[in-house]
């Protein structure tokens, strides 16, 4: 709630702004163009009084009167046509800029780190992407033509009377600045009360989100009448600010409207004298057309100060906005990349120029023994080739989620070589997530070396890495689509067949055929129609389809009913065949049947080992299994 | 809409209605400015009476200033009432929320509340305070600056019985074709926030996955049709101010040429063509305003229904509420042939059910999510009441109690515990609000909170952040617990509220609560059999129906399900 409500630098976000906005220079330049000629038909078409009243207290007759008016008509269809097509234009412009933005926001959110998730709410960035796009839209759609409709109209207004009688025009000036005097007064009281109430505001509204969100334990405490008073300070805090704001921004319209009509009198009383004494070379002509524009000047200025709060509103949400845009993406200047030969067998290419192949080949010595690329095929990449296997090793790891923290890893190692399991075993905030998300290379380490069948992960092309991953998180986010699509995001070239095949794999296949749209049935956002443990099978489904050589396994501690979760441990244990898996595990099932058991406390491995050499161990991974400590 | 509204003006009725009287008088200087005009050009300039012109332009200031003050003072009641209703509102809808039930909160959803009470109310409140001018204002105008121009020149009015159904006509086609045309891009802004949001919470799996690129092109594809349902839209919309510019011109125009002609007859002076032009201006910004102001009567009664939705929601069990017993013999519990469906549903969630539950025992309540576990002890302290049979606590029927003294005495942990923004005492006061220090560190003793929270500098007035944010899950539970403790119950229910916290530390509450009060009734919702197995009785639910009652030695021995759920997580889980 503590947003921003003024731009910081106006100058750089308007300049950043135009420049999105220079991508449909040719409308916009037309829009100003026939706003301009618009806005100069309007003033004309007022002008034309003069001749018509003139001609008509000298008694020229019809044939004058026609032409005057046809004239007239002519002039004011033509500025009524320029409204509309430069309405267009920058409607055009608006639409077009703003989608621009959104799209670039969204591309660069997808290149952010997932760091940069972890410090922001979403719902920031879901108002960067809502409310502060469309403030941009409208302040571009409508402001912008309107403000320069209004400054062109001012301008012409002021310059036309100076034409018809510069002495009454230095008259309305000084008339003028009294009244943007009087403006000026009430609108800095009017934006320092709309910000108190914004203040007052945004703590009702906390409060209610708040208490909206507890309701039923307010309930369960009989706490409704405190709930009550409280909110009624607020409430009534909220009226007194409002009201004090409302009346404030209100207050310009009886405001200017009265004032624009006494100096309207006061002119008209001039200029009538004028008149009557012919000085000044004033006519009857003259004075009505002139008092017509009197009437109308402050509208454009009304106008302006009508847009400002919408600019300003606009001017900060892009500040938001360009703040997104500012963040820095991903690091990723891995040039490892996976390549296939004409088999489908894939390899590592290590371009030579930057990397050290013997090195990698030195690092898994049983690299040595595993069959190389055909010569004709290895003759195309430059540098090695290097199998992909699924060997992965930890050297010496440390990482901390933020510099001013405590690490949450101290020099971990450890290894796995294709086809090992892997389970992690430790009490909550022990470290496990962690290593998940290093392996993913969603973090940086901060030292050490992460291996991927020799190669330091860093090197390889962060795309071809977390192809080769395959993962089942415990929190399952599933997509507004039918199942079939949500199992296909696992391999976008997937053939239906292979879906079902998938499904067949991860036990899913009976369950969605219970459904009764079956795989096409549609999920709901995050698959909330189904419950928890359906929604890990088809994520099992999901993963299980693009068949990577490293498994990452997060598997659910909450409730999930017995049947379900059988079905689970089924799924998953099938998927684990012939993969390096990772695991962080709950299951004594896939627990014991792995290749090592690390148990990790405070970001250490404290035991390692197999299953029953350390039961015998007799130490916290023993007391784990005995119950006494919890996972 | 609008009589239903009206009742929350109370209290601020006087401003409601003096806030478009004050606004007539501000129309009648409105219409009297041009008529004073026209005096002067016909009967000073023409006429070369300085006088004159001296007296009106005098009469117009003396107008303005008076139309100001007026206009001034309308202003502040408008606000003042507007607000008025926003604030009779909020708290019309606050109160009426916290007699809901659970069932009727089922029915809401929070997010739902809480744009009710916050955007929609502000919606209605701003439009009432706008409304209360114009829509009085424009009216008044249209009529008074029609009967001028009528006066100045009837035949010449002919016009604006041509104009006027044009322009009401063409408004009318642009808003018939528009808004259509307008929703329908509402609702594509509306999909592509749904995949953004989905995108966000998923980002990881996104990033897991590669999938940025598909992403990106699934997003463009969406973002592209928006553009052009905007255009679409738009296009059509901003037709609207030419239009009516192009009506106004037209009647300019053709005053002019009729007017003109007129004045060449001799029908009419120079002061009433230019104030005639006037009342045309005045006369068309009325007929816009009116425009207006139905585009912001549709805009709110979306909102108002959705308020009035909360507020025409009656309450369960209203009358218990000051009436009643106001003691609890003791802690037994009986369910007699109780059945329950949640409102709206088809079928029953619990069925038939007959249980009795001792004062001072333990019960525990074990079985797989769906089984209604959670809906068994709800009915308990009437967060819901039993569609068929009876609960009865202390040998008496539920219904029979203050339901404020049943609350207080049949405390529940909920499985969402949620601390509210403050110190730990003051969430600690939730519990009692008259509690002392003393007795505030006992009951985080009893639920192992006390380390924590006197580990902390500030103690009992640590700082809770909205949520609890600030403190993990299991912390979190245990504070819920202190809180509840403080309520002194007869009967204690935990709802899976202790599924955060690690078995040690389980256990250890268990044994503080034993010995801070052996004649406590509880009861204890449980996903592992290793943290009930103690109870003096466990009850296996199976699908709304009690499938089996005993001890842990009794149901190993001949319950199924029971035996299976065991099985699973003796082999099953690392941690029993």
């Amino acid at each position: 709630m503590n947003k921003r409500t003024q731009p910081r630098s106006i100058s750089n976000t308007t300049k950043r702004l135009f420049r999105y906005m220079s991508h449909y220079r040719v409308s916009l330049i037309t829009a100003v163009i026939v706003v301009a000629l618009s806005a100069l038909g309007a003033i004309m078409g007022n002008y034309m009084i003069r001749p018509i009243v003139n001609s008509l207290v000298a008694g020229e007759g019809v044939a004058t009167l026609a032409k005057y008016v046809i004239i007239t008509a002519i002039i004011y269809l033509f500025s009524v046509i320029g409204q509309y097509i430069s309405g267009r234009l920058f409607v055009y412009c608006a639409e077009n800029t703003t989608a621009n933005i959104r799209a670039d926001v969204f591309k660069h959110i997808q290149t952010l780190p997932v760091s940069f998730f972890d410090q922001r709410e979403h719902g920031d960035l879901m108002s960067a992407m809502t409310n502060d796009v469309d403030n941009i839209s409208r302040a571009l759609g409508q402001s912008l033509s309107n403000i320069v409709r209004s400054i062109l109209m001012f301008s012409g207004t002021i310059l036309i009377m100076l034409i018809l009688s510069p002495m009454l025009t230095l008259f309305n000036v000084i008339l003028l600045g009294l009244l943007y005097l009087a403006i000026k007064v009430v609108a800095t009281r009017s934006s320092r009360a709309f910000r108190s109430r914004q203040t007052t505001l945004a703590n009702l509204n906390g409060f209610i989100e708040e208490y909206m969100s507890g309701q039923k334990v307010i309930k369960v405490y009989n706490h409704e009448e405190p709930a009550i008073k409280d909110f009624s300070v607020h409430n009534d805090n909220l009226f007194e600010d409002a009201t004090r704001a409302d009346t404030f921004a209100t207050l310009m319209f009886p405001l200017t409207g009265n004032l624009t009509y006494i100096v309207f009198s006061i002119i008209a009383m001039i200029g009538s004298f004028m008149t009557i004494n012919g000085m000044f070379a004033m006519d009857i002509g003259t004075l009505a057309s002139y008092l017509n524009y009197t009437r109308n000047i402050s509208q454009p200025l009304t106008n302006i100060a009508n847009q400002f709060n919408l600019i300003v509103a606009a001017l900060a949400g892009a500040e938001r906005i360009f703040d997104i845009l500012d963040e820095e993406s991903e690091i990723d200047e891995g040039q490892v990349e996976v390549v296939t030969d004409p088999d489908g067998k894939c390899y590592w290419h290590v371009p030579t120029t930057l990397y050290d192949c013997q090195a990698i080949i030195n690092r898994t010595e049983e690299m040595r023994k595993v069959d190389l690329p055909s010569p004709e095929f290895a003759e195309k990449y430059p540098g090695c080739l290097v199998p992909l296997r699924g060997d992965l090793r930890f050297v010496d790891v440390s990482f901390g989620y933020s510099e001013d923290h405590d690490l949450v890893l101290k020099d971990v190692s450890f290894y796995a070589k294709p086809g090992q399991r892997l389970a992690f075993v430790g009490s909550t905030g022990a470290g496990k997530t962690t290593i998940i998300n290093l392996i993913n290379r969603f973090y940086e380490i901060n030292a050490g070396h992460i291996y991927f069948d020799g190669i330091d992960i860093r090197d390889i092309n962060k795309h071809d890495l977390r192809h080769q991953l395959g993962i089942v998180l415990q929190d399952v986010h599933l997509f507004e689509d039918t199942i079939k699509e949500n199992i296909r995001y696992g391999r976008l070239d997937a053939t239906d067949e292979e879906i079902i095949a998938a499904a067949k794999a991860a036990n899913a296949h009976d369950l969605i055929m219970h459904f009764n749209d079956g795989y096409d049935m549609m999920l709901t956002t995050d698959g909330l129609n189904l419950s928890q443990g359906q929604r890990q099978l088809i994520s099992i489904a999901r993963a299980a389809i693009d068949d990577p050589p490293i498994l990452i396994l997060d598997e659910a501690t909450s409730s999930v009913d017995t049947r379900t979760e059988s079905l689970i441990g089924q799924g998953m244990d099938e998927l684990m065949q012939e993969r390096t898996v990772f695991a962080i595990a709950h299951r004594l099932s896939t627990v014991r049947h792995s290749n090592a058991i690390l148990v990790l406390e405070n970001g250490m491995i404290i035991e390692r080992g197999e299953h029953d050499e350390l039961m015998d161990l007799k130490g916290r991974y023993y007391e784990f299994n005995a119950g006494i400590v919890e996972l | 809409m609008l009589r239903k509204t009206g009742k929350y003006f109370k209290g601020y009725v006087l401003f409601a209605v003096l806030t478009p009287i004050l606004m007539i008088l501000e129309v009648v200087v409105d219409v009297i400015i041009p008529s004073l005009m026209r005096s002067t050009i016909n009967g000073g300039v023409l006429a070369g009476n300085v006088n004159l012109v001296y007296r009106n332009g005098l009469y117009m200031i003396i107008a303005a200033i008076f139309a100001f003050l007026v206009g001034g003072i309308s202003t502040y009641f408008g606000a003042r009432a507007g607000q008025g209703l926003g604030k009779n509102l909020r708290l019309a809808v606050f109160n009426r929320v916290q007699t809901f039930s659970f069932a009727n909160l089922d029915k809401f959803e929070v997010s739902s509340l809480i744009t009710r009470l916050t955007n929609d109310i502000e919606i209605v409140s701003d439009i009432a305070r706008m409304s209360l001018r114009i829509s009085v204002r424009a009216p008044f105008l249209f009529i008074m600056a029609t009967i001028m121009a009528v006066r100045i020149n009837t035949q010449l009015s002919l016009i604006f019985i041509v104009a006027l159904p044009l322009m009401a006509f063409g408004v009318f086609l642009t808003l018939k074709f528009g808004l259509p045309r307008f929703r329908k891009y509402q609702t594509k802004i509306d999909s592509i926030n749904r995949r953004t949001q989905e995108n966000l919470t998923a980002i990881r799996v996104v990033k897991a996955f590669v999938r940025e690129d598909f992403e990106i092109e699934k997003f463009e594809t969406q973002n592209k049709k928006l553009v052009r349902s905007a255009l679409n839209a738009m296009n059509l919309m901003i037709l609207i101010m030419p239009f009516m510019m192009l009506i106004m011109y037209a009647v300019i125009v053709a005053v002019l040429w009729f007017g003109g002609n007129f004045m060449l007859q001799g029908g009419m002076q120079a002061g009433d063509l230019f104030s005639y032009i006037m009342y045309v201006g005045q006369i068309l910004m009325a007929v816009m305003h009116v425009a207006m102001i139905m585009m912001n009567f549709s805009r709110a009664r979306a909102s108002v229904e959705r308020i009035f939705e909360v507020l025409e929601t009656e309450p369960e069990f209203l009358e218990s509420v000051d009436q009643g017993l106001t003691e609890v013999p003791n802690g037994s519990i009986k369910f007699k042939n109780v059945s329950f469906k949640y409102p709206g549903n088809q079928h029953f969630s619990l069925k038939n059910i007959n249980l009795e539950i001792d004062s001072g025992s333990t019960l525990a309540v074990i079985g797989s999510t769906g089984s209604s576990k959670s809906t068994l002890v709800h009915l308990i302290p009437r967060l819901y009441d039993a569609t068929e049979g009876e609960v009865e606590v202390g040998g008496i029927p539920i219904k029979d109690y203050n339901l404020k003294t049943l609350r207080d005495q049949v405390a529940i942990v909920l499985q969402e515990n949620t601390l509210f923004s403050g110190t730990i005492r003051s969430n600690m006061q939730w519990g009692n609000k008259d509690a002392t220090d003393q007795e505030m560190i006992k009951a985080l003793e009893i639920s192992q909170a006390a380390d924590f929270v006197l580990n902390r500098a500030e103690g009992l007035d640590a700082r809770v952040e909205r949520g609890g944010t600030n403190f993990s899950g299991g912390q979190k539970q245990r504070l819920s617990i202190a809180r509840t403790l403080l309520k002194e119950p007869k009967i204690i229910i935990f709802d899976d509220s202790t599924s955060a916290v690690d078995m040690t530390t389980e256990a250890r509450i268990r044994a503080g609560l034993d010995q801070h009060n052996p004649k406590l009734t509880k009861i204890v919702i449980a996903q592992r059999i290793s943290s009930i197995q103690n109870a003096d009785k466990i009850v296996v639910m199976d699908d709304g129906n009690i499938c089996g009652a005993g001890t842990h030695e009794e149901l190993l021995e001949d319950n199924k399900i029971y035996q299976e759920i065991y099985e699973s997580q003796q082999k099953g889980m690392v941690a029993g």
